[in-house]
């Protein structure tokens, strides 16, 4: 080279060029920047010769470790249904839910299954522990709406309320005001005589009697409600859809009717009596 | 080239360059409140507000596209028709008309762009959201900018190619190649705004993180790296570390970048083989992404006491510094084993934020103070004071921002893969999201730091081309550090 430009402050030689007042060094390879990347393409080929790497036009070079990440999914799968099998999921599989939560080895595996069931699936309506919430019945309290013995649970998880489904839970309460089979004075008379049923004031005769005539057919004679007919208890100042006469008013004049799908079909049969027993636990089972 | 030539001055575009750098400051400044709003609706989500304009998913491509392409590609535009006229010594192909043509075009593109988002209108691919009609009009915009670049170096005045013009061209070749392949759309109707991708399944999985990942390499690691080669030198008065490395790694980077989309798709149907390429390409990518930060750092050879008295400075080297730790990270997390805990977590969010808040916004925050004094021929900027202010604001907000999602995206990895003793999940999804809310807190007041602290340069900036000076106590060097220079 005819001249040689040399930085001043580091001594080092530049390239001679120059654009725009930058000039560039010519500092070798960082030796160690050098072989870190031998060291990554060496284990890359390795790991091509190791692993499935190159296609071809009808498939790939699988490697000398024969992996498949679709076999080894598999087969930890197999392993996990065996290891299921042999502790708890035949059993499971053929007994009932009754049977299965008689048995406190099998109990335990309903309970921490059913527990994420619960909770991924029944949760954002029902609340994490079952509390409820406005519209959304409680499932921590003894009060049933269709019953809460594991067989009465385990149909309404299985069909769901006004779902669809052939064998749902369904209860169709008159629109009493809505479709004008009461009077609104009617309807103020009979909703007092609901909240008197609770321990509240204002009940009244006429109240009585429109009760007796519309209402006592389904919510009984006493208000104490009927499973079979999913109608609820008025008496036990538990109240699905807002408590107080203005609730009731609302309730006897358009009723709303809560829609819970059914859950067969989208849980396993397994999954559905782990989480119907994790339900019974929660509070109120019968 | 003769001295006559050398000496003979060139008349530069320059309207077109500060048009560019005021679209900066102004999509930066959208992007980041966008990010710092939808932070806050993951922490609380009532700030939805139960309307359908306003939901997260709408609003999240408007952050992402406001950042990466209008905040990053206006600087990435600015700073390369800045530089590519410099280097060259040649006035910019097409001159000012062009350079209108690509501005408004551009800005085009971004409004129908975020506005389509708000409306509900994308093709639901991640940073490939807009329509047929958008993707026209980019696409002609950036054929446009291809000539003005090319042909700009083409007729330079300058023997060689100076590096930073290498990075600007491959990232605007390749920018157009991934665009046309990920973007190959049939629109149902010509008055319609909906289309559907000629790929299907797993194939357009792939063509989608093969475009989604180098636009990570080539619009935010590569146009970035051709700035950084102008304006640290510029900025340090040092000449480039090491011209060898800067050959080697930005060959081996553009060879390499452009294989390792498939890490994004590890255990998914894609096939083994090609996820084996892109965790094998994503490791070998490590070095010739460091490459770039040695390069970056180490033109400060001499000259480090500079650090102490040049605040600009020091955002361009922390934004070198965070691209040496991404680029690590990235490599890392390529790693199937790694994957599979950090996938789908927030520690990916995380590691995009440390590349784009620590690397691409630090040294864009680095070329506007550097840019703006320029292109308004002011002696200074306003306040190298704010500089500071706004260096330390914005990296304690990177600071919370990265180690917030570090924590929640291992949490939630954790969390999702804990089985309890009789083989069931452990946690429920709803109680892995209910664990991040602290995490999405921090993350999003990192994310108002960051806000605050590019409020100060706006100000800093607006004062700048005003031609003001704030008095403030200037910085001195050290005294040990000047007897040492």
């Amino acid at each position: 080279m005819a001249q040689v430009d040399k930085d001043a402050l580091t001594g080092t030689e530049t390239t001679g060029h120059e654009w725009d007042g930058i000039k560039e060094l010519n500092t070798p390879l960082p030796k160690w920047w050098l072989y870190t990347l031998y060291v990554t393409v060496i284990w890359a080929v390795g790991y091509c010769i190791a692993m499935p790497s190159v296609p071809w036009l009808s498939g790939y070079t699988k490697g000398v470790l024969g992996y498949s990440s679709r076999a080894n999914h598999n087969a930890e799968l197999a392993d996990v249904k065996a290891q299921r099998a042999s502790t708890w999921l035949t059993k499971f599989e053929a007994g009932s839910a009754a049977e299965i939560a008689k048995d406190s080895d099998l109990l335990q595996y309903a309970m921490a299954g059913g527990r994420v069931i619960f909770a991924e699936n029944c949760a954002p309506c029902h609340g994490s522990g079952g509390q409820g919430a406005q519209s959304f019945p409680v499932l921590a309290d003894d009060d049933w709406l269709w019953g809460g013995t594991l067989e009465a649970i385990e149909t309404t998880i299985r069909h769901g309320i006004r779902s669809g489904d052939d064998d749902a839970r369904v209860s169709d309460m008159p629109a009493y005001g809505r479709d004008e089979l009461l009077q609104p004075a009617q309807i103020q008379a009979v909703a007092d005589y609901v909240v008197s049923l609770g321990g509240g004031g204002g009940g009244s005769e006429a109240g009585k009697a429109v009760f007796d005539e519309n209402c006592a057919a389904c919510h009984g004679e006493k208000g104490m409600g009927m499973q079979d007919l999913g109608a609820p208890n008025l008496t036990d100042a538990i109240w699905l859809y807002g408590s107080g006469r203005d609730a009731i008013i609302r309730q006897v004049t358009a009723p709303k009717h809560g829609v819970m799908p059914a859950w067969a079909g989208r849980l396993d049969d397994v999954s559905i009596k782990q989480v119907t027993i994790y339900v019974h636990s929660l509070g109120g089972g019968k | 080239m003769n001295q006559a030539t050398t000496a003979q001055a060139v008349e530069y575009c320059e309207g077109v360059v500060k048009k560019f750098t005021i679209a900066t400051v102004f999509w930066g400044v959208i992007g980041f409140l966008a990010g710092t709003f939808i932070a806050f609706q993951l922490a609380f989500p009532a700030l939805n507000l139960g309307l359908e304009w306003t939901t997260f998913g709408r609003l999240r491509p408007v952050h992402t596209s406001a950042v990466i392409f209008a905040f990053g590609g206006n600087i990435l535009f600015a700073s390369s028709l800045y530089v590519v006229q410099r280097t060259t010594r040649a006035r910019l192909f097409g001159g000012e008309g062009m350079g209108n043509f690509l501005f408004w075009g551009f800005q085009a593109v971004i409004v129908l762009a975020a506005s389509g988002y708000v409306l509900g209108i994308t093709q639901g691919k991640e940073y490939a959201e807009p329509e047929w009609y958008v993707d026209l009009l980019l696409t002609v915009v950036w054929v446009a900018y291809l000539i003005a670049f090319a042909g700009t170096v083409i007729k330079r005045r300058e023997s060689h190619i100076y590096v930073a013009n290498w990075f600007y061209l491959a990232f605007i070749l390749v920018i157009a190649m991934l665009h046309l392949g990920n973007n190959l759309t049939i629109p149902v109707s010509l008055t319609g705004t909906k289309s559907y991708i000629v790929w299907a399944g797993v194939q357009d999985a792939m063509t989608q993180w093969w475009y989604g990942h180098n636009a990570v390499g080539f619009f935010l690691t590569a146009g970035f790296l051709g700035m950084m080669y102008y304006f640290i030198p510029k900025q340090a008065d040092r000449p480039v570390y090491s011209y060898r490395l800067s050959i080697v790694h930005f060959w081996t980077l553009v060879f390499l970048y452009i294989w390792a989309g498939p890490h994004h798709l590890h255990y998914t149907a894609l096939p083994d083989w090609a996820q084996t390429l892109g965790m094998v390409f994503s490791v070998m990518l490590w070095m010739p992404s460091w490459g770039g930060m040695i390069n970056g750092i180490m033109t400060l050879s001499g000259a480090w006491h500079k650090l102490r008295t040049d605040p600009v400075l020091r955002f361009m080297v922390t934004s070198v510094a965070f691209y040496g730790m991404s680029t690590f990270e990235g490599p890392v997390m390529s790693i199937k084993a790694v994957n599979s805990l950090s996938h789908y977590t927030d520690w990916t969010v995380g590691h995009v934020h440390s590349g784009a808040l620590g690397w691409v916004a630090f040294i864009s925050f680095g070329t506007l103070y550097y840019l703006v004094p320029a292109l308004w021929k002011r002696q200074r900027l306003y306040s190298l004071r704010l500089v500071t202010h706004h260096f330390w604001i914005s990296t304690l907000g990177i600071v919370l921002y990265i180690t917030a999602m570090w924590i929640s995206g291992i949490l939630q990895g954790l969390m999702w893969r804990a089985y309890d003793s009789l083989g069931f999940l452990q946690y429920s999804f709803i109680e892995t999201v209910e664990a991040m809310h602290p995490f999405y807190v921090i993350r999003a007041s990192g994310g108002v730091l960051f806000v605050i602290g590019a409020l100060i340069m706006v100000y800093n900036l607006w004062k700048t081309a005003k031609g003001e000076l704030r008095s403030e106590k200037a910085f001195e060097d050290a005294p040990h550090a000047v007897t040492a220079g």
